[in-house]
């Protein structure tokens, strides 16, 4: 296959200001810098009630009794809700499988599950309320790992699954449940197995053999908004709910249902949100807050605080991950075998399309010709996980990673020229036997990392003695330099872009051109969640750039147009952006129609020359002004809606894995500096560089936040973040920022980034999606670094300081 | 309780406040003034900075009676009091000056439905405007604290280090950007 991947070329809006390419700033950062943005949690209505959930203080019961009284007698308590007082028959919800209970019936599955409901006239009033609510729990035997969840004896965690693949059940399961190809047993969610090439055969070519077992802890996304909204009841019967979600759509169809309304009478719009990540894909408080509008007529806003949010999103799937790689003494792959054990939780969430990219990314950005993989996830009492940004394929680099190191390491070859022997190209097979089928530049992006200027060693010595603030422990005063050692380590990551497997994955566009105040002006419509991304930003870009006008309005988010599908799998530039830019060229020939109704008569040009709109004005491509675009419009006003798709895809085989089921492929490598206080265990990141191809960088400032910010994401799982859940009782011991650590500014070290750019054909100015492939491989290059320094094999992340020294 | 307070330049007064209500509740809930934020409520997080008599303190940690009689600082009223310092004010807001946000102008927030206006015009101090410029800014959620707090490193120290910036912010966090725009924007905000 020829490479293709020349820079993107653009005719129409060349001459943009503003426009894409330009590192224009956020339409709503003025509010945002004044504190002024009206968040989801600073929503506020007029005789407004607080919401609060009452969840189980238990992983694994059955609920015997719930005695709300003492709650209802309550002074300035408006409602009181449980299971009993749903209003319909659809009483469970989720995005691929609706196994999730709006509120528990008769069982609770894991700790911290939403029982009972209470609005009230002030937050306190409710939570105290809420601590009334009398629940005794009969306790079970909690499902906790694989070996749990599989035993001959194993409860069941969904003992009526009715979610199983459609035709004959492959053979009797425990109690004679049916099961399949994906779901060999009910307390797996799904399976995904994935086979080509000849194993056995390729094993016996070669040299080295080198196999492992990693462990992958649970991350929180940790997003700084908690979730938070505001149901306000209408005179319709229906609700309009100001949320902060990754995806309107998605939300109403999931609420609705519940609700006993039709979809028209529920209404969203989209309320400022703080960051994402994965973690507001899942409903947490949306149905609550319109069950207790609907149920006390009044204005209903829930607002959790940061203990209630680590309970109130899925988390990242908690891995243990098996790997074998066979290479020839000259470098070269053979063979990869994997087994992938997801951990999904009590619910199914996105369980099933994190076990898809687990398996079908399992072996990396290397050409590899022989696998055999398996991946999983389980159904268990933790709590359940589902999308963060990565979804599954970090978990897979993680290991793959490691494997290379450990490869490279027994072939007595440099660790990047290994991975850049083996590194795939435009053209490779996936291990699914789809053909990458635009640029992958994997060794070239190891080139550029390797290549830039390393951080100067020793840099906190000084006349004045050693600067603490720049070693490990830094003002704890830890140490001067003694034991700390340095180290340097290499990762890259694969990551697909866009919903896979044969998903419908469309957005909606509408976009309307007008004359306001003599000047040409563009609207932008889309049902795009912005979650700090910077969707906004481009969408005005993309609007410049094919109108030719100055001024864009961003016109809020909501559900009064088509779906942008969800703000996650790095996909909202490429789709929703694919959308805008289809609605603005639709605007544009309809308004160079008007031009040549009115105008065509007088100049040839406007029937034989390609006209663009620039500057507000019509123009042939020879740059010859033809006219203003407020004479061409007048007063008539342009619009146009637009679905847009990107190529289908189909899902993978059952049992081979087979199948083109990728849209596109997104690339970023790191190198990791670090210094390790090898005595104490305490890790200082000195450095993470990044080289990242983007194919188009529409807003370079933005595309350099995404990846520096999804690098710190995987710096954080890495050395800190990791939500404990105690192995005895499946429940949280750490769900507080005291307890839960992410990065602060002095964790995180100067991260220089490496922007390559080679267009992908198939996809809107050659864009390839960029926020979430930094988060892949930055956690295998700091741990790469950890054990450079340290030659410690370290098979688990996050690290630990008991991990260095020995001691845990 | 009644608590009477200095917020922004402008006395004013918040009636029922229960007695375990925090500083940030009555500046969110009761004055109208939700720019400061609420992300983890035990002094973590930074969100909820603003300046108490001048000190940065996490508003969710200090109780509104301790907040009587004195003088609190938002991200709201962050570019008056840039301004002011540079006319040579002082570094606090006084109380019953004609700057600041008017309460009826303070408890206008509805919801609406989204917000359409940019902001466009809107007076900025160096450290917002460089914030903004530098692409500091992703959702925006601990935008408030981290300005509030920025502000006052460079009220202290108007040509700080990287490691003194470090210093100054580690108790506010950012999930979005890796801190790496926030190090710009204050350097941004510092070389001006």
């Amino acid at each position: 296959m020829p490479t293709t991947g020349a820079p993107t070329k653009l005719t129409q809006g060349s001459q943009a200001r503003g426009g894409i390419g330009a590192s224009t700033l956020r339409p709503d950062g003025t509010l945002k810098v004044t504190g002024e943005f009206a968040f989801a949690s600073d929503m506020w209505h007029e005789d407004m009630l607080w919401g609060q959930t009452l969840r189980s203080t238990v992983a694994h019961a059955e609920i015997v009794s719930i005695d709300t009284s003492q709650a209802l007698a309550t002074p300035g308590v408006y409602a009181v809700m449980t299971y009993d007082d749903l209003p319909t028959d659809v009483r469970t919800y989720g995005l691929e499988i609706q196994d999730t209970p709006v509120l528990a019936h008769g069982k609770v599955r894991h700790h911290g599950e939403p029982v009972a409901l209470v609005a009230a006239d002030h937050p306190e009033t409710a939570r105290r309320a809420a601590a009334k609510i009398d629940v005794e729990y009969r306790e079970l035997p909690v499902i906790t790992d694989e070996a749990s969840a599989l035993a001959p004896d194993a409860v069941l965690v969904h003992e009526n699954r009715d979610d199983l693949p459609q035709g004959p059940p492959a053979s009797d399961g425990p109690g004679g449940t049916p099961i399949a190809g994906h779901v060999p047993h009910p307390n797996i969610v799904h399976r995904q197995p994935i086979v080509r090439g000849d194993v056995e055969a390729a094993r016996e070519r070669a040299d080295v053999i080198v196999e492992g077992e990693y462990t992958f802890g649970m991350q929180d996304q940790a997003f700084l908004g908690p979730e938070s909204g505001l149901a306000v009841p209408e005179e319709d019967g229906g609700v309009h709910l100001y949320i902060a979600t990754q995806w309107l759509h998605a939300d109403l169809r999931q609420i609705a249902p519940v609700l006993g309304l039709p979809e028209t009478k529920v209404r969203m719009t989209l309320a400022g949100v703080g960051g994402a990540f994965g973690g507001r894909e899942d409903l947490s408080m949306q149905i609550h807050a319109c069950l207790l509008a609907l149920r006390t007529g009044k204005p209903v806003k829930i607002v959790y605080n940061r203990f209630e949010s680590f309970f109130g999103h899925v988390h990242r799937h908690p891995a243990k991950l098996r790997y074998e790689h066979g290479a020839t003494k000259d470098g070269k792959l053979t063979h990869m075998k994997c087994r992938i054990v997801l951990d999904g939780g009590a619910y199914a969430s996105t369980s099933a399309a994190v076990v898809g990219n687990a398996s079908s990314l399992s072996a990396g950005p290397y050409a590899v010709d022989a696998v055999d993989i398996e991946a999983l996830a389980l159904y268990t009492n933790n709590p359940p996980c589902g999308a963060m940004r990565g979804f599954g394929a970090v978990q897979a680099c993680f290991a793959y990673e490691a494997q290379m190191d450990r490869l490279a390491q027994r072939l007595g070859l440099d660790p990047v020229e290994f991975r850049q022997l083996n590194a795939m190209e435009q053209g490779t097979l996936m291990p699914t036997g789809q053909p990458v089928d635009s640029p992958a530049p994997v060794a070239e992006l190891l080139r550029r990392v390797k290549a830039m200027p390393m951080p100067p060693e020793r840099d906190w010595e000084s006349s004045e003695g050693a600067d603490v603030r720049q070693l490990p422990g830094g003002l704890s005063n830890t140490t001067h330099g003694e034991g700390v050692v340095r180290g340097v380590g290499y990762a890259v990551g694969i990551k697909n872009v866009g919903f896979s497997e044969g998903f419908d994955d469309y957005s909606t566009a509408r976009v309307r051109m007008e004359v306001i105040g003599g000047e040409p002006v563009a609207t932008v419509h889309t049902a795009m969640a912005e979650v700090g991304q910077g969707g906004v930003t481009v969408h005005a870009q993309i609007a410049r750039t094919e109108l030719g006008v100055a001024q864009v309005t961003i016109h809020p988010a909501d559900t009064r147009v088509g779906s942008a599908g969800s703000t996650s799998a790095s996909r909202q530039t490429y789709v929703t952006g694919g959308a805008v830019k289809n609605a603005c060229e639709r605007v544009r020939e309809r308004v160079l129609e008007i031009g040549r109704r009115k105008f065509g008569s007088y100049h040839p040009a406007w029937a034989t020359a390609e006209l663009l709109l620039e500057h507000g004005r019509v123009v042939t491509d020879g740059g010859e002004i033809l006219a203003d675009l407020a004479d061409v419009l007048d007063d008539e006003v342009v619009e146009a809606e637009e679905e847009w798709r990107h190529r289908p895809t189909e899902p993978f085989d059952p049992h081979t894995g087979q199948g083109n089921g990728h849209v596109q492929y997104s690339f970023a490598a790191h190198r990791a500096v670090v210094d390790v206080d090898t005595e104490l265990g305490l890790v200082k990141v000195v450095e993470l560089a990044c080289a990242q191809d983007v194919g188009k960088a529409l807003n370079p400032l933005s595309v350099i936040g995404q990846i520096q910010g999804g690098t710190t994401q995987g710096l954080g799982i890495a050395v800190m973040e990791e939500i404990v859940v105690d192995p005895r009782t499946a429940k949280v011991r750490n769900p507080s920022f005291t307890d839960y650590l992410i990065p602060t500014i002095l964790d995180t070290p100067p991260m220089p980034v490496d922007v390559l750019e080679l267009a992908d054909e198939h996809a809107p100015y050659g864009l390839r999606g960029v926020g979430e492939a930094p988060t892949l491989s930055s956690t295998p290059a700091v741990l790469a670094a950890i054990r450079d320094a340290t030659g410690l094999e370290l098979n688990r992340t996050p690290v630990r300081p008991e991990h260095l020294t020995g001691t845990g | 309780m009644r608590v009477s307070l200095t917020v922004n330049g402008r006395p004013q007064e918040a009636d029922d406040v229960w007695e375990g209500e925090s500083l940030l509740y009555v500046l969110r809930e009761r004055l109208g003034l939700p720019g400061s934020k609420n992300a983890c409520e035990q002094g973590e997080c930074g969100s909820c900075t603003v300046r108490l008599d001048g000190v940065p303190v996490c508003a969710c940690l200090v109780a509104a009676g301790q907040a009587e009689g004195r003088d609190v600082v938002t991200v709201e009223g962050l570019a008056d009091h840039a301004r002011q310092r540079a006319e040579g004010g002082g570094t606090r807001g006084t109380g019953g000056s004609e700057t600041g946000t008017p309460l009826r102008d303070a408890q206008r927030w509805k919801a609406e439905g989204g917000d359409s206006r940019t902001g466009e015009g809107t007076e900025l101090s160096p450290i917002q405007q460089a914030f903004l410029e530098a692409g500091a800014v992703q959702c925006g959620f601990c935008t408030p604290g981290l300005l509030v707090m920025a502000d006052e490193l460079l009220e202290r120290n108007p040509n700080p280090a990287d490691a003194d910036i470090r210093e100054a912010l580690c108790g506010n966090l950012c999930r979005c950007t890796g801190y790496e725009k926030i190090m710009d924007a204050v350097r941004l905000a510092a070389s001006r």
